[in-house]
C-alpha cells in the first residue's frame, strides 16, 4: 500500500532528533488518530539552516516527517510557508487515501515551529503573513483540510 | 536449522493459516473427478452427497453433535450472521422478545451484526463490559438477562488478545433460562475442546482457515430445537437452513483439517505453547515498558499480544516486515477507521497505549530459531522507534 519512496524514508528517516537551543519548536498532535510530532528549526538569513524532528506515529507519519524536513532544509521561509501536505505526499509518490491526514502532522508542525520563531521575532514576519495563521490547529479541528 | 527469510517468519496464525498438504490432497478429487452435485440422483451425485455427509459426520464426531446439527457455510462471518440474525428473527416472530446479550470484545462479524439488528431492525442489545484481561464475568451475564432476552452470544476465545471466556458457565445460565446461547469459536477451533455439550452451547461458529483448512468455508452447529430462520433462501440444501449448492471439496477439506487438528491437538498445543511462552518471556525481559495484553493463563496457547509503550503499531509491523517477520496490531493507524481496537479500548487501555499494540500468533510450523530471531530483532526495532518518539523519555 505504500510507495517504495515512503518505505525508503520510513526505513532511513532523514533529520531525526532534537536541536538544542532551536530558534523555533513546533509540537502538534494528530486529532484523527492521536499521533504526535515535534519539529525543531534553526533560522539563518531568512532560511531554514537546520531542522530536526521526532514523530510518534505510523509509517506514513514518519516518512512525511522525513520528507518534509528534507524539502525545507536550506529553503527560504517564504517557500516553507507555501508548503502543503499535498506537496509532501506528492514528493513521496503519493499516499493511500486514508493516510493523507498523516502528512498534516509534518506541515502543521513546521508552521507551528515558524509560529514559535516569529513570536520571538515579530519584526521578521514576512509582509502579508499573519502570526495567527501559523498557529497550530486546535486539538479538535478536522484534519481534512490541507 | 537456519531461518528461511524469503519464506518469512509467519506469526499471524490468528489471521489465517497455511493449508495442510494432507488437506489439499483430500480436497483435490472433488474438483475434477468426483465433481457431482450432491442433490443429483445419479451415481456421481450420490457420491458427492456421500462425501459431503461423511464430512458432516466426521465433524459432528468431534463436536459430540448429531450430523444433522451441522450447517456448512462460506466462512466464520456467515456462520455468525446466520446464528445471530437467524435466531433473533425466529425468536421475535414467536413473540419471545427483542433483547440480545453480547460482549464488548466480539469480532466485528458478531458486533456489527448485533449493531445492525439494533439500528435497523428494532432490537435492543446489552454489550457486556470486560475486565482488564478481556474477560466477561458470568455474573454480569446473569444480571443482564431480561424476560425478553432472545439470544446470548459470547465468543469462546478472543482473536486479538487470546483470552478464553467462561463459556460453559455462561451456557449453563442461558440453559437454565431457556435462552439460546451462541459462541463464536472461530479462534478456538483447532486449539480448544469443542464438545458442545460440555460447553453448554446451542450454536457454535467455526472457520476452516484458522486450523490449516481452506479460506471460504465455515460451519454453524445448531442444537436440535433451536429456532433459526434461514438467512439465505433457495434450494433445500442443508435441511432448508442454508440454500446453495454445497461446496463438497471445502466441506471435505474442513472435516479433514478439523480431524487432523484434534488428532494432534495435545502435541501441537504443547509445542506451540512452549514457543509462545518463550516469546512472551523474552519480550517482557528484553524490552522495557511492555505489557502482556489478555489473560496471563486463560489464553489461547498460540497467542502472544502486547502493548509496547511510546511506539506505534504500524511502524513496528513495517519494521518487522523488513526483517521478514509477519505480525499484526490493533493500533489506530493500522485500521482503516483510524480508531484503536475496540477490544483494547473495552479492556481499559487509553488510545495512546493501544497505539503500541502488537500481536504475534504462532502456529505448528514455527521453530525455536524463529522465535529467537524475533527476540533478537524486536528490541532493536523498538529502541529505534522510541529514539524517534517525542513521548519517550529514556531513564537517565
Ligand atoms: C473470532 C473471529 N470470528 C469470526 C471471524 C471471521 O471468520 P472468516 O474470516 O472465516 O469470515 C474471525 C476471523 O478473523 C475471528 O477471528
Ligand atoms: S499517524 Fe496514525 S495513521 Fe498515520
Amino acid at each position: 500500500m505504500y510507495s517504495d519512496l515512503v518505505i525508503e524514508h520510513f526505513t532511513n528517516p532523514r533529520n531525526v532528533g532534537v536541536i538544542e537551543n532551536a530558534d523555533g519548536v513546533g509540537r502538534v498532535g494528530n486529532p484523527v488518530c492521536g499521533d504526535m510530532m515535534e519539529i525543531f528549526i534553526k533560522v539563518e538569513d531568512g532560511r531554514i539552516a537546520d531542522v530536526k524532528f521526532r514523530t510518534f506515529g505510523c509509517g506514513a507519519a514518519i516518512a512525511t516527517s522525513s520528507m518534509a524536513t528534507e524539502m525545507v532544509k536550506g529553503k527560504p521561509i517564504e517557500d516553507v510557508l507555501r508548503l502543503t501536505r499535498k506537496d509532501v505526499a506528492d514528493a513521496l509518490g503519493g499516499l493511500p487515501a486514508h493516510k493523507m491526514h498523516c502528512s498534516n502532522l509534518a506541515v502543521d508542525a513546521l508552521r507551528a515551529a515558524l509560529h514559535d520563531y516569529f513570536s520571538k521575532h515579530p519584526e521578521l514576519l514576512p509582509a502579508g503573513v499573519r502570526l495567527e495563521d501559523l498557529a497550530p490547529p486546535p486539538e479538535d479541528s478536522s484534519a481534512e483540510e490541507a | 536449522m537456519a531461518i528461511d527469510l524469503d519464506k518469512g517468519v509467519y506469526l499471524d496464525h490468528a489471521a489465517t493459516t497455511p493449508v495442510d498438504r494432507r488437506v489439499v490432497e483430500a480436497m483435490l478429487p472433488f474438483w475434477t473427478e468426483r465433481y457431482g452435485n450432491p442433490s443429483s440422483i445419479y451415481r456421481l451425485g450420490r457420491d458427492a452427497a456421500k462425501a459431503l455427509n461423511g464430512a458432516r459426520e466426521r465433524i459432528a464426531g468431534i463436536l459430540q453433535a448429531d450430523p444433522s446439527e451441522i450447517i456448512f457455510t462460506s466462512c466464520g462471518t456467515e456462520s455468525d450472521n446466520l446464528a445471530i440474525r437467524g435466531v433473533a428473527f425466529a425468536q421475535r416472530a414467536r413473540g419471545k422478545g427483542t433483547h440480545i446479550i453480547t460482549s464488548s470484545v466480539e469480532h466485528h462479524a458478531v458486533g456489527h451484526t448485533v449493531e445492525q439488528l439494533v439500528k435497523k431492525f428494532g432490537f435492543e442489545a446489552t454489550f457486556l463490559p470486560v475486565d482488564h484481561y478481556g474477560m466477561v464475568d458470568p455474573d454480569e451475564v446473569a444480571r443482564a438477562i431480561r424476560p425478553d432476552t432472545v439470544l446470548i452470544t459470547i465468543m469462546y476465545a478472543n482473536n486479538e488478545v487470546g483470552t478464553i471466556q467462561p463459556i460453559a458457565e455462561i451456557g449453563r445460565l442461558a440453559r437454565e433460562r431457556g435462552i439460546p446461547f451462541h459462541t463464536d469459536a472461530v479462534q478456538a477451533g483447532g486449539a480448544l475442546p469443542l464438545d458442545v455439550n460440555a460447553l453448554n452451547v446451542d450454536l457454535l461458529s467455526l472457520s476452516a482457515h484458522k486450523f490449516y483448512g481452506p479460506k471460504g468455508v465455515g460451519l454453524l452447529y445448531v442444537r436440535k430445537g433451536t429456532p433459526l430462520w434461514p438467512m439465505q433462501t433457495g434450494g433445500s440444501q442443508e435441511r432448508n437452513r442454508r440454500a446453495g449448492t454445497e461446496n463438497v471439496a471445502f466441506a471435505v477439506g474442513m472435516a479433514t483439517a478439523l480431524e487432523l487438528a484434534y488428532a494432534e491437538l495435545e502435541q501441537t498445543n504443547r509445542r506451540v505453547q512452549a514457543l509462545r511462552d518463550r516469546l512472551i518471556a523474552g519480550v517482557l525481559e528484553r524490552i522495557p515498558d511492555v505489557e502482556l495484553t489478555g489473560h496471563p493463563t486463560q489464553r489461547l496457547p498460540n497467542s502472544a499480544s502486547f502493548v509496547v509503550k511510546y511506539v506505534e503499531g504500524e511502524a513496528m509491523l513495517l519494521n518487522l516486515d523488513m526483517k521478514g517477520i509477519f505480525a499484526s496490531s490493533g493500533s489506530a493507524c493500522t485500521s482503516m477507521s483510524l480508531s484503536p481496537s475496540h477490544v483494547l479500548t473495552a479492556m481499559g487501555f487509553p488510545p495512546e497505549i493501544a497505539h503500541g499494540s502488537l500481536r504475534m500468533t504462532l502456529g505448528k510450523g514455527n521453530t525455536e530459531e524463529e522465535i529467537d530471531y524475533v527476540l533478537d530483532v524486536l528490541p532493536e526495532i523498538v529502541s529505534r522507534l522510541r529514539a524517534m518518539s517525542p513521548l519517550y523519555q529514556p531513564a537517565a
